[in-house]
C-alpha cells in the first residue's frame, strides 16, 4: 500500500514537471498527410516545420518562449482532417501549419475558426479556401485560379491547334483546378476534346487511356495528385501512346518520378518559382543538404508560414489567434521565400507561377520564358 | 473496332487479376463456409514479399530478368502462402465450432492486423518500382492512327492467370488433395468418418488461397508498377463481389465472375463516363443476384440440417 502512495506521488511529480514545462513552452502544430498515398508531401511538410522549429528556438524562440511541435495526420482525408482539427484545438495549441490536401484544409479550418486556432497552409491552393471570409485562415502559396491562368496560356502558347484532354480526379483540389485550367483555357478559344473524371485512388487508368488514344490526344491536363497522374503517365506509354502530360503543383515531389518511370521525362507542371534558388532561402537550403535532405516542393512554404506567424506573435506579444492574425495582415514578414503580405482574405499579395518541365534523370527545373 | 479490340485487352488483364484473388475467397466459402475478409490484405501481403524479394535478388547482383521474375514468383507464393496457414490456424480454427459470425469477425480484424502490420513495418508511403517488363506489340494499326497495343506485361498477367488456373482446377478435381476438398466442402463430418484429415485439408485450402493471392499481388506489382499497404481493401472488395456474380463457392465462377467485373469497368469506362464504372459494376452485380440468386455458375445451396 506504502509502495503505492509512493507511486502515485511520482507520478504526480512528473506530471507537474511535464506541466510546468509545458507552460513555458508554446506548443505549435504542423498537420497533413503523413500516411497514404500523399504521404511524400506529409513529409516535405514535417521537415519543414521541424527545420523552422530548430531554427526559431536557436533564435531565442517567441518572446523567450521555445516552440514544440505537435504533428497532425489528416491522410489527406476530409474527415480524419476534421478530428485532426479538433484535437488540436482541444489541446489550446494556437496556430496550426496545415493542411495539405485543400479537401483537409476548409472542413478543418472550421473546426480551427471554432476553437480560435489560427490556420496558415503552405499548400492548399483551392480558392475556396480563403473565399469563405473566414477570420483565421491565411496561406503562404498561390491559388488555383491563377495557376490555371498560367497553365492555360502555357498550353494555348505551346499547343496550339492540337488535341486537349482534361482529367480530374473529383477532389477539391483536383476539379477546382482542372475547372480553372479548363474556364481559361476556354476563354483563349480552345475547347478541350475530352473531359472526364476518374477516382482518387484508382490504380488502373487504361479504359481512359485508350479513350485519349481514340481522340488523338497531345496532351493531357490532369487536375489532381502525382499518384494517379503518375500511372496514368505510365499506362499511357505501354499502350504506345506519346502525349504530354500537364498538371498543378502536385507533381513537385520526386516520388512522382519514381512511380512514372522513365515515362516521367517531358511531363510539366506549374508551381511557384522554385523556393530553393531564392536568394533569402540560401542559408537554409544549405541546412537542408547537410541533413541529406532535399528541401523541394512545399518544404520551404511551411518553413515560411511558421516564421510569418512567429515572427507575427511576437510582435502581437500574444499567442491569441484573432490578435495575431490582424497583425499578420498589417505588416510585411520576412520569410525564407522572400518579403510576403497578405490581403484581407489571407491570400498573399504577390503570387507568380511558372511552368515547370521533369528531365529524363528524375529532376525538375523551370522552363525558361524562352522556351528550352 | 480497333477501340473495341484495345479496350477488351485492358478487361480482360483488368479481370484476370480480380480473378486471381476471386479465387482465394471462393475456395474459402466452398469448403468453410466463411467468408475471409482478410483476403484483400494477403493480396496485399503478396505484393509487398514479391517488391522485398525483387529488391533482395536485385541487390545479390541477378540481372536475367525472367530467372529473378520466376525467383519472386517462387518466394512470394511461398512465404505469403505461409501467412495464409498461420492466420487460419491462430485466427480461424479456433472459432470453427463457435457460432457462425465468429469467424467473420476474426477476419474482418484480421484484415486490420495485417494492413497495419504492414503499415508500420513498411511505412504508410507507395512503395514504387521501375517498369521491369517492357516492350509491346502493335496488333493492328488503324486508318485513323489508332493501333491496338498489347504489351508484354498484358500477356504475362494474362498467361500466369490461365496456367494457374488450369493447374488448380486440375488439383481440385483429380488429386486426393482435390477429392478431400470436395468432401469436405459436402459435409464435413462424414469426410472426417471416412478419414479425411479436415483439419489439413482447410489449411491446404487457406495456403493454396494465399499462394494465388501471391501470384496476383505479384502481377499487381508488375503492372501497375507500385503497391501500398491500403491496396488490399478496394481490390479485395471487387474481387469478393467477383466471386459473387459467379457463384461463390466455384473455381470457375470465380475467374468468370472476375473477368465479367474487369470488363464491365473497362467498357463503362471505354464508352460511358468513368465516374460512374464503380455504380455501373455493382449494379450489374445486384441485376444478376436478383435473377440469378447463385450467381453465373454457383449451385442452389442445400440448407444443411
Amino acid at each position: 500500500m506504502k509502495s503505492l502512495k509512493l507511486i502515485g506521488l511520482a507520478l504526480g511529480a512528473s506530471f507537474a514537471l511535464s506541466a510546468s514545462a509545458f507552460a513555458q513552452d508554446i506548443t505549435i502544430a504542423v498537420a497533413g498527410p503523413m500516411t497514404g498515398s500523399e504521404s511524400a508531401f506529409g513529409r516535405q511538410m514535417k521537415n519543414g516545420a521541424d527545420q523552422a522549429i530548430a531554427d526559431i528556438n536557436a533564435a531565442g524562440g517567441v518572446g523567450g518562449k521555445k516552440l514544440k511541435l505537435e504533428v497532425g495526420d489528416d491522410a489527406c482525408d476530409p474527415k480524419q482532417a476534421r478530428s485532426v482539427a479538433e484535437k488540436l484545438a482541444g489541446a489550446k495549441i494556437p496556430f496550426v501549419a496545415g493542411h495539405f490536401c485543400s479537401s483537409s484544409s476548409i472542413p478543418a479550418s472550421e473546426a480551427y475558426a471554432d476553437s480560435n486556432v489560427l490556420q496558415i497552409t503552405p499548400a492548399s491552393t483551392n480558392p475556396l479556401f480563403t473565399e469563405r471570409k473566414l477570420w483565421n485562415v491565411a496561406r503562404v502559396c498561390g491559388r488555383d485560379d491563377q495557376q490555371g491562368i498560367v497553365a492555360a496560356n502555357y498550353i494555348a502558347k505551346a499547343y496550339k491547334g492540337k488535341n486537349i484532354a482534361i482529367l480530374n480526379d473529383k477532389t477539391t483540389y483536383g476539379k477546382g483546378l482542372a475547372d480553372e485550367t479548363k474556364k481559361s483555357l476556354n476563354k483563349l478559344g480552345i475547347t478541350e476534346k475530352v473531359n472526364e473524371s476518374y477516382n482518387k485512388g484508382d490504380k488502373d487508368f487504361n479504359a481512359i487511356v485508350s479513350r485519349l488514344k481514340k481522340e488523338n490526344i497531345d496532351l493531357v491536363y490532369v487536375g489532381g495528385y502525382h499518384q494517379e497522374a503518375g500511372l496514368i503517365l505510365r499506362q499511357m506509354r505501354d499502350q504506345g501512346m506519346q502525349a504530354v502530360l500537364m498538371a498543378g503543383d502536385a507533381m513537385n515531389d520526386k516520388e512522382f518520378a519514381s512511380i512514372a518511370g522513365p515515362a516521367a521525362a517531358g511531363t510539366m507542371f506549374t508551381f511557384g518559382p522554385d523556393p530553393r534558388n531564392k536568394p533569402t532561402a540560401k542559408a537554409i537550403v544549405e541546412k537542408f543538404k547537410a541533413k541529406n535532405i532535399d528541401p523541394e516542393g512545399y518544404t520551404l512554404y511551411t518553413y515560411a508560414a511558421i516564421q510569418v506567424w512567429t515572427q507575427a506573435a511576437a510582435k502581437a506579444k500574444t499567442t491569441d489567434a484573432k490578435k495575431v492574425m490582424e497583425t499578420i495582415k498589417a505588416g510585411e514578414w520576412d520569410t525564407v521565400l522572400g518579403k510576403m503580405g497578405f490581403d484581407a482574405k489571407g491570400d498573399i499579395k504577390v503570387i507568380d507561377y511558372v511552368v515547370y518541365k521533369w528531365d529524363d534523370k528524375g529532376n525538375y527545373a523551370e522552363i525558361n520564358p524562352k522556351g528550352s | 473496332m480497333d477501340y473495341f479490340a484495345q479496350q477488351l485487352i485492358n478487361g480482360l488483364v483488368l479481370g484476370s487479376i480480380y480473378g486471381l484473388i476471386a479465387i482465394g475467397y471462393t475456395m474459402v466459402y466452398g469448403i468453410v463456409g466463411m467468408i475471409n475478409f482478410a483476403h484483400g490484405d494477403i493480396f496485399m501481403i503478396g505484393g509487398f514479399i514479391a517488391l522485398i524479394s525483387f529488391l533482395v535478388l536485385v541487390s545479390f547482383g541477378l540481372t536475367a530478368i525472367p530467372v529473378i521474375l520466376l525467383l519472386v514468383l517462387l518466394v512470394s507464393m511461398a512465404v505469403t502462402a505461409l501467412y495464409g496457414w498461420t492466420i487460419e490456424r491462430i485466427a480461424y480454427r479456433p472459432l470453427r465450432h463457435s457460432f457462425r459470425l465468429a469467424p467473420m469477425l476474426s477476419a474482418i480484424g484480421m484484415s486490420f492486423v495485417l494492413t497495419n502490420f504492414s503499415q508500420v513495418s513498411q511505412g504508410a508511403r507507395v512503395k514504387p518500382v521501375p517498369p521491369i517488363i517492357t516492350g509491346g506489340h502493335t496488333l493492328h494499326e488503324g486508318s485513323q492512327g489508332f493501333a491496338v497495343q498489347l504489351s508484354n506485361i498484358q500477356i504475362v498477367v494474362v498467361l500466369t492467370t490461365l496456367v494457374l488456373l488450369a493447374l488448380f482446377t486440375w488439383i481440385v478435381s483429380r488429386t486426393r488433395l482435390g477429392r478431400d476438398m470436395r468432401a469436405c466442402e459436402q459435409d464435413q463430418t462424414m469426410a472426417a468418418l471416412l478419414g479425411v484429415d479436415v483439419d489439413r485439408t482447410i489449411s491446404m485450402t487457406f495456403v493454396i488461397g494465399a499462394a494465388l493471392a501471391a501470384v496476383a499481388g505479384m502481377m499487381y506489382l508488375l503492372y501497375y508498377g507500385l503497391v501500398d499497404f491500403f491496396m488490399g481493401f478496394v481490390a479485395g472488395i471487387k474481387a469478393f463481389t467477383a466471386a459473387v456474380l459467379g457463384g461463390i463457392g466455384s473455381l470457375p465462377g470465380a475467374m468468370l465472375g472476375g473477368l465479367a467485373i474487369g470488363l464491365i469497368e473497362t467498357f463503362w469506362s471505354a464508352y460511358f463516363s468513368v465516374e460512374y464504372k464503380d455504380v455501373a459494376a455493382f449494379s450489374i452485380l445486384i441485376v444478376v443476384l436478383i435473377f440469378m440468386p447463385t450467381g453465373l455458375l454457383g449451385r442452389p445451396e442445400v440448407e444443411k440440417v
